[in-house]
């Protein structure tokens, strides 16, 4: 691994190591770029993962306070936990569970697809669908997605097999084991899937990909690599010409540390990128850096979601498997006649024992409460995941009166959900019910939206200036060596889990850098 | 189990507060491993009646009739703990106590509930409500009861060991599914 003194301005600084930042800190060290990478999280491995529900969960989430408000059912249910992701070596790509469906070329087109729908602020993405989708090919080869370049399928598990009886029942086509970055056979040195259940906890055999044992080592083996763990960015400076010269950080003692920069990458989750770029406001920049349009922290989009589960009256143990292995696609169409813009996605899912009463079941105690409990062999379980509009209101402020660690203000997250949102959310439960009743279920129960995992559009590309904050390489329209290479920088959310995206875009991002640094414009 | 609890008050007293103790019911998962009849759970803040009364409206919140006390009390043995080091928290969990009223522990479920859904909204109900979901399903007790087996990567997974065993509905066809990665 390299060493970048604190004063070289020839490296380029990425902020944040999950499927963004660390696929970038990859692609920029192979083509003989130095980058110091910030990670604010510790790093495990494949060794330490803990495999106790409870301490995973505190050994990878950022847990760091957030306060938040709004009309979402997440802020009632959840007040102190509006969004799970991860502070740790890899990002949220440690504990994801691996869903790499691509955007369709439609939901790229939302404003033109879906009209004006009032109350939203819909942009079309500056990206043409096949320049995506050239990307999208390159991330499937490296993430080896299944049923993708003669990758077979993962296996069906007991919780997909219900899933799959109901959704055949139903007259449903496209369902089936899922485009998973996990490996159903040896591939690229990692191990395959044992179907442990335990994805979310990190995945002890690699089966399933994350930077932080793919893309991380390969860059620190380039030689070019400085990563920096417990190295939380606090602000970024810039200089008289607007250029990003800095990043301030605080190191994992604690002392402020000031690293030099040729260019910054900002991957810190939708959540902390917006909070960074607001917190790194200056007399040039009053609203925030790269923030001339207003829109950092606006357009907040974290998808429609929330538990399905059917209780049957025989056994499926649905903790056993892969915890997503499973999708049913039918419904990622754009029908108006269902009542709402946009698709959805019913995913296979399931808890662990001990998250299920507090993040899976709705509110509830008592004998009947109990009684769900009682039956939780017998569960099979499906989420939601469906495209939620773009609304200027539901953004990411800096907290007034809450503080970190550091004295700084943290993030505020504001949602009130579209009518579409709603309408979109029925018809979701409504046919996710008709499915496990075709299978018998002798009880449906229509859990909770959890805290949000897929964390978007917050510092969105857009074709003109004035509409978001990055251009069609997540360069900010504002400060030219400054770049968005998280999902903040998605112009929509579609019904797509995220990473593919992310990662499809990074490594769309690393070439445009490269040929930038290369023709001497950063 | 007069004498067990003399015994351990004469072991414990000096450190101890109060305690929590049972039977082990026969055929439970804690008869499995238990080493005697009976178990007992020693209380550093609360009282032994004040013990006795969160055990009981644990119980109310997530009744499981053939899950052992001892398991509920688990969950009490944590909340003591926390309360031992935050006088905040103790103050809350004794004056939550004594709105329950003095015969709580021994009221039947029916009243039980009664007086819970009076305080439902009250911030030591859904403490209480918060923590007991959170403890209580995370006790060995708890899995070998709804027979969850937890991690399975010290075990080679599942793969091998009913991930895919479901035989009362049909098979996934092969183009929607995926091949074993070894032979079962």
């Amino acid at each position: 691994m390299a060493h970048i003194d604190l004063h070289d301005e020839t490296a380029v600084v990425i902020i944040g190591s999950g499927a963004g930042g660390g696929t970038l800190a990859h692609e920029l060290t192979r083509r003989g770029i130095k980058v110091v990478l910030l990670e604010a999280g510790k790093r495990q491995s494949l060794e330490t993962f803990s495999q106790v529900p409870g301490e995973a969960f505190g050994q990878l989430a950022w847990v760091d306070p957030r306060t938040q408000s709004g009309t979402w059912s997440v802020a009632r249910d959840f007040p102190g936990l509006p969004v799970w992701h991860c502070k740790t070596v890899g990002g949220t790509t440690v504990h994801w569970t691996a869903a790499c469906p691509r955007l369709q070329p439609w939901e790229l087109r939302a404003k033109t697809t879906y009209s004006d729908v009032p109350g939203t602020s819909l942009i079309d993405w500056p990206i043409p669908y096949d320049e995506l989708e050239r990307y999208y090919e390159i991330a499937e080869r490296r993430l080896g997605v299944t049923r993708r370049n003669g990758i077979p399928g993962l296996p069906a598990s007991n919780n997909f097999k219900v899933m799959y009886a109901g959704a055949k029942k139903l007259g449903y086509k496209q369902v089936h084991t899922g485009h998973l970055a996990i490996n159903p056979r040896v591939f690229d040195g990692r191990a395959f899937c044992i179907q442990q259940g335990f994805c979310v906890q990190g995945c002890k055999t690699g089966a399933k990909w994350s930077t932080l044992y793919t893309e991380i080592p390969r860059a620190e083996a380039t030689g070019n690599l400085d990563l920096r763990v417990e190295s939380t960015a606090t602000h970024i400076e810039h200089g008289p010409d607007t250029r990003v010269n800095a990043v301030v950080y605080r190191d994992a003692q604690g002392r402020e540390q000031h690293q030099k920069a040729r260019a910054v990458c900002v991957a810190g989750n939708a959540i902390e990128t917006a909070r960074l770029l607001l917190l790194s406001s200056s007399a040039k920049f009053p609203q925030g850096l790269a923030n001339s349009s207003g829109h950092v922290g606006r357009n907040y989009c974290h998808h429609v979601t929330g538990f399905v589960w059917g209780f049957f009256e025989q056994p499926v143990y649905p903790w056993r498997g892969a915890t997503l292995a499973g999708v049913v696609e039918d419904e990622v169409i754009n029908e108006p006649k269902r009542g709402f813009a946009g698709g959805y996605r019913m995913e296979l899912v399931s808890l662990d024992l001990p998250s299920l009463p507090s993040v899976g079941l709705p509110y509830g105690w008592g004998r009947d409460f109990a009684s769900l409990i009682e039956n939780y062999r017998n569960m099979a379980g499906m989420f939601l995941n469906g495209e939620d509009l773009p609304r200027s209101e539901n953004r990411i402020t800096l907290d007034a009166s809450v503080k970190d660690a550091f004295g700084l203000p943290v993030a505020h997250v504001h949602v009130d959900e579209h009518v579409n949102d709603e309408s979109l959310r029925k018809h979701a439960q409504a046919q996710m019910t008709k499915l496990y009743e075709a299978v018998g279920a002798k009880r449906i129960v229509v859990g909770p939206a959890p805290p949000a995992t897929h964390n978007m559009c917050t510092a969105r590309m857009s074709a003109n200036p004035r509409d978001g904050v990055a251009n069609a390489w997540g360069q900010t329209h504002d400060v030219r060596n400054l770049f968005i290479s998280d999902g903040s920088v998605l112009t929509t959310s579609g019904a797509a889990n995220p990473t593919l995206t992310i990662v499809a875009l990074a490594l769309r991002q690393a070439e445009y850098i490269a040929s930038e640094m290369k023709a001497g414009a950063i | 189990m007069d004498e067990l609890i003399q015994l351990n008050r004469r072991e414990l007293l000096r450190a101890t507060r109060g305690i929590l103790a049972g039977l082990v019911i026969p055929g439970s998962p804690l008869a499995l491993i238990a080493r005697g009849p009976s178990w007992a759970i020693e209380l550093g803040a609360l009282t032994s009646a004040e013990g006795a009364a969160l055990l009981a409206l644990a119980r109310t919140i997530a009744p499981h009739d053939k899950l052992d006390d001892a398991a509920y009390a688990f969950v009490i043995q944590a909340i003591d703990a926390e309360a031992s080091k935050d006088a905040k928290f103790l103050s809350m969990l004794k004056e939550g106590v004594t709105s329950l009223g003095p015969d709580f522990a021994k009221a039947p479920e029916s009243a039980r509930v009664a007086a819970l859904k009076k305080l439902e909204s009250s911030p030591f109900f859904q403490t209480m409500r918060q923590k007991t979901l959170q403890l209580l399903y995370a006790t060995p007790l708890a899995y070998a009861y709804f027979g969850y087996e937890g991690e399975a990567f010290s075990k080679g997974g599942y793969l091998l060991r009913g991930f895919n065993n479901l035989r009362w509905l049909p098979e996934v066809p092969e183009q929607d599914s995926g091949p074993l990665p070894v032979r079962p």
